[in-house]
C-alpha cells in the first residue's frame, strides 16, 4: 500500500508544496524533520489580496496533508486488532509532522469498529485503537496533552464494508 | 380442604405514573372449592402444549364513566390485555370469545358444562366496579373448568387510568397459579430507540410496558445513548451517554426525570449494571487503551478496581445475590466469558466452545448465564451454567446480541440487526424474545427500531 501513499504525496506536493521535503526524500518517509511552513496556495492572479491559508483546519488536514479522498485522516485496522501497520505508520507520520508544524492544533482521535462484534466489547476495542494512534503520534514527537481520544465502538459506520469501518480518525479539536 | 382467608396485601407502588394499588385476595365463591384442581402447566418440559383458556370480558356498567372510559369498556379492555399477555407467553391458547356459549355472571359460579363444550380448561371471570371515591375495583376469578372449582381470586383497586397495570397483575396471578412460577407481565422494558439511515443512526433512550404500551422517549436524540439497565427498584436507569461527546456512565431517575453523570474520570466509563441490592453500579473504565472493571458505591461515589489485566475486561453482570460477577475478557486472545468473586478474586474462564463470546448476563434464578456468541459469520444467543457446562444455543441470525432476562428467568429478550442491502437500506434493528426452552421466538414491537433491551424486575416487588 506504499504506492498509494506515494501517490497521495505526489498529489499533495503538486497541490500545495506541503511536505515537499518529505516527498522528495523518497525512501526516508520516517524522517522526523518538520515540514517547512506551508506556502499559501498558488493563487491564480495577484489582483485581490489572496486570503492566507489556514493550515490548522480539518479541511486542510484532509485535503492538503492527507491528499483528500475516502481515506483522508483515517488509518485502518485488521479484524479485532489494534496494531499500527506500515500504511498507517506513513499516514500518522505525515499527521505528526503537520501537528508539529502547527503547534496550536489539538486533535481528537476517534476509534471505530466494524459491526461484527458486540457493543460494549467494541467500545473497549475502539478505545484501544484510538490510543494506539495516539501513542504513535506521541512517539513521533507530538505532545500527549494535544491529543484526546474517544471511542465510538461500532456506532458510527461510514461504509457498508466492514474493513472501512475499522478505523482511527484524526479530528481537529 | 384448604380454604384461604381474605388476606389484605397492601402495596405502595414506587414507580411514578402509577397510583397506589390495593391488592386483596377475594373469597372463594360458593362451596364448589375443590382441593384437587387438575390443571396446571408443567413448564419444565421443552415444548409446552398451550393450555386452552377462556377469558371473559369483565362485567361492568356501560353507564358509569371514568376519565379512562366507561367501566364496561375498561373491563373489556382488561380482558383483552390479559388475553394478549397469556398468549404471548406461548403457554396459553385463548379461546375466541365468539365461540363462548354464555357469558357468566361475574359473582356466581360459572356453568362449567358450557365452558367444557368450547374446549376451555381454565376460565377467567370478573367484574369492574367504580367506587364512590372514583377508584376502580377490579375483581377476577380463575376457574378450573374440568374440576369445576375456583383456583384463584383477586380484587385490585386503582385509579381508572391505571387499568393496564391491573390487567398485567391479573395476568401475573393467572400465570403464577397455573405454572407455579412468578409472572413477568407487570414489568417494563428500557431500550435504545433507533431511527435514521444506517450511516447516521439516531439513538434515544426509551421506556415502555412489557407489551409495548405506555411508550415514552427519555432523551431527544441530540446525543447518543447506549446500554441502559434498570435498578432493582425499577426507579432508576444506568446507561452510557455521549453527551458533550464525552462518553460516560449516567444515572437517570424516572421519578424526577433528571440525569447525572456517575463520577468524573479521565478515561471513559461504560457497560454499567446495578448490583442486586441497588447500592453499587459495576462498570468498565477505559484509560490509555486498557479497559478494566470497577465498582462504584452510589452513596459515596467511591470506585474500586476489580480487574487489573492489560486485556479488555467489560460487560460485568452480578449473580442474583451479588456474590459473583460474570464478564467478557479477551485476556486469552479472543473475547470469552469469565466468572470471578465480587471482590475481583478467583477469576475463571467458563466459555470454551468455538467462536467469540460476550455480553454475559446472569439469570435472576442464578442457574444460568445468557450470552452472545459469534462464529462462522453468524451471531447466536445462548445460555451456559456458571461452571461452564451445559452450553445451549437458543437462536441465531446474521446479527443479534445483548440478552436480558425476564424477572422470572423464563424469557430472554435481545436485539437483532439485519444486513445492509447496498441500496441504502437494511441495517434495521428489532427487539425479539424467546423462551428459555428455545421455543416461542417473537418480535417485540416498538414504534421505531430498537436495540439494547433491559427488562425491569416486577414493578411492585417488595
Amino acid at each position: 500500500m506504499l504506492n498509494k501513499f506515494y501517490a497521495k504525496l505526489l498529489i499533495m506536493a503538486g497541490a500545495a508544496l506541503v511536505l515537499s521535503a518529505c516527498a522528495n526524500s523518497g525512501s526516508d518517509t520516517m524522517d522526523n524533520t518538520p515540514p517547512p511552513e506551508p506556502a499559501p496556495a498558488p493563487a491564480p492572479a495577484p489582483a485581490p489580496t489572496p486570503a492566507p491559508v489556514d493550515t490548522t483546519t480539518q479541511e486542510y488536514l484532509e485535503n492538503q496533508v492527507m491528499g483528500g479522498g475516502m481515506d483522508a485522516s483515517l488509518v485502518h485496522f485488521a479484524f479485532d486488532r489494534y496494531d499500527i501497520d506500515a500504511t498507517a505508520r506513513n499516514i500518522l507520520q505525515a499527521q505528526a509532522n503537520w501537528m508539529k508544524a502547527n503547534p496550536s492544533v489539538n486533535v481528537i482521535i476517534e476509534g471505530h469498529c466494524d459491526e461484527r462484534g458486540t457493543r460494549e466489547y467494541n467500545i473497549a476495542l475502539g478505545d484501544r485503537r484510538a490510543n494506539a494512534v495516539k501513542n504513535y503520534l506521541v512517539a513521533m514527537g507530538v505532545s500527549a496533552s494535544r491529543i484526546r481520544t474517544v471511542s465510538y465502538g461500532k456506532e458510527r459506520p461510514i461504509s457498508t464494508v466492514d474493513a472501512e469501518n475499522r478505523r482511527g480518525k484524526t479530528r481537529v479539536n | 380442604m384448604r380454604k384461604r382467608e381474605i388476606i389484605e396485601t397492601v402495596g405502595r407502588l414506587k414507580v411514578n405514573l402509577f397510583k397506589i394499588l390495593l391488592v386483596s385476595v377475594i373469597g372463594f365463591v360458593s362451596a364448589t372449592v375443590s382441593a384437587n384442581a387438575v390443571i396446571e402447566i408443567d413448564i419444565t418440559r421443552g415444548n409446552v402444549q398451550p393450555l386452552p383458556i377462556a377469558v371473559t370480558p369483565l362485567a361492568g356498567s356501560g353507564a358509569q364513566m371514568t376519565t379512562a372510559g366507561s367501566v364496561m369498556e375498561i373491563g373489556k379492555q382488561i380482558s383483552q390485555v390479559v388475553t394478549a399477555d397469556l398468549e404471548r407467553s406461548g403457554l396459553f391458547n385463548a379461546i375466541d370469545p365468539r365461540a363462548f356459549i354464555n357469558s357468566d355472571n361475574a359473582t356466581a359460579a360459572p356453568q362449567f358444562a358450557n365452558w367444557r363444550a368450547v374446549g376451555a380448561q381454565a376460565l377467567v371471570t370478573g367484574a369492574t366496579i367504580l367506587r364512590e371515591d372514583g377508584q376502580l375495583r377490579v375483581e377476577f376469578r380463575l376457574w378450573d373448568v374440568l374440576a369445576g372449582s375456583q383456583m384463584a381470586g383477586l380484587a385490585l383497586t386503582s385509579a381508572p387510568q391505571s387499568w393496564r397495570r391491573v390487567a398485567h397483575k391479573i395476568s401475573d396471578a393467572i400465570y403464577k397459579r397455573l405454572t407455579g412460577e412468578e409472572g413477568y407481565f407487570d414489568t417494563r422494558i428500557v431500550y435504545i430507540s433507533e431511527s435514521g439511515p444506517y450511516l447516521n443512526r439516531i439513538k434515544r433512550l426509551a421506556i415502555m410496558d412489557q407489551d409495548g404500551y405506555n411508550h415514552k422517549f427519555m432523551t431527544d436524540g441530540s446525543f447518543m445513548v447506549l446500554n441502559p439497565r434498570f435498578s432493582p427498584t425499577s426507579q432508576e436507569i444506568t446507561y452510557l451517554s455521549y453527551y458533550n461527546d464525552t462518553p460516560r456512565v449516567y444515572l437517570f431517575n424516572i421519578n424526577t426525570g433528571k440525569s447525572e453523570m456517575l463520577g468524573e474520570f479521565r478515561g471513559m466509563t461504560f457497560a454499567p449494571r446495578f448490583s442486586p441490592d441497588g447500592k453499587n453500579v459495576i462498570m468498565s473504565k477505559a484509560e490509555h487503551g486498557n479497559t478494566d472493571i470497577f465498582v462504584m458505591e452510589l452513596a459515596t461515589r467511591r470506585i474500586k478496581q476489580l480487574t487489573t489485566n492489560s486485556a479488555i475486561d467489560t460487560s460485568p453482570s452480578y449473580s442474583p445475590f451479588g456474590r459473583y460477577i460474570t464478564f467478557t475478557s479477551d485476556r486469552g486472545g479472543t473475547p470469552q466469558l469469565y466468572v470471578m468473586d465480587a471482590d475481583g478474586g478467583n477469576i475463571k474462564r467458563i466459555s470454551f466452545g468455538q467462536g467469540l463470546y460476550s455480553t454475559p448476563v446472569w439469570s435472576p434464578r442464578g442457574d444460568l448465564i445468557a450470552f452472545t456468541k459469534q462464529t462462522g459469520g453468524k451471531f447466536y444467543i445462548g445460555v451456559i451454567r456458571p461452571d461452564g457446562s451445559g452450553e445451549r444455543i437458543l437462536t441465531e441470525s446474521y446479527f443479534e446480541e445483548g440478552p436480558t432476562w425476564s424477572p422470572n428467568g423464563r424469557v430472554i429478550m435481545y436485539y437483532r440487526k439485519y444486513p445492509y442491502d447496498n441500496r441504502g437500506g437494511g441495517g434495521e434493528t428489532q427487539l425479539w424474545s424467546i423462551d428459555l426452552t428455545g421455543y416461542n421466538e417473537r418480535q417485540v414491537l416498538t414504534p421505531l427500531d430498537g436495540s439494547d433491551p433491559a427488562w425491569s424486575p416486577l414493578l411492585d416487588r417488595r
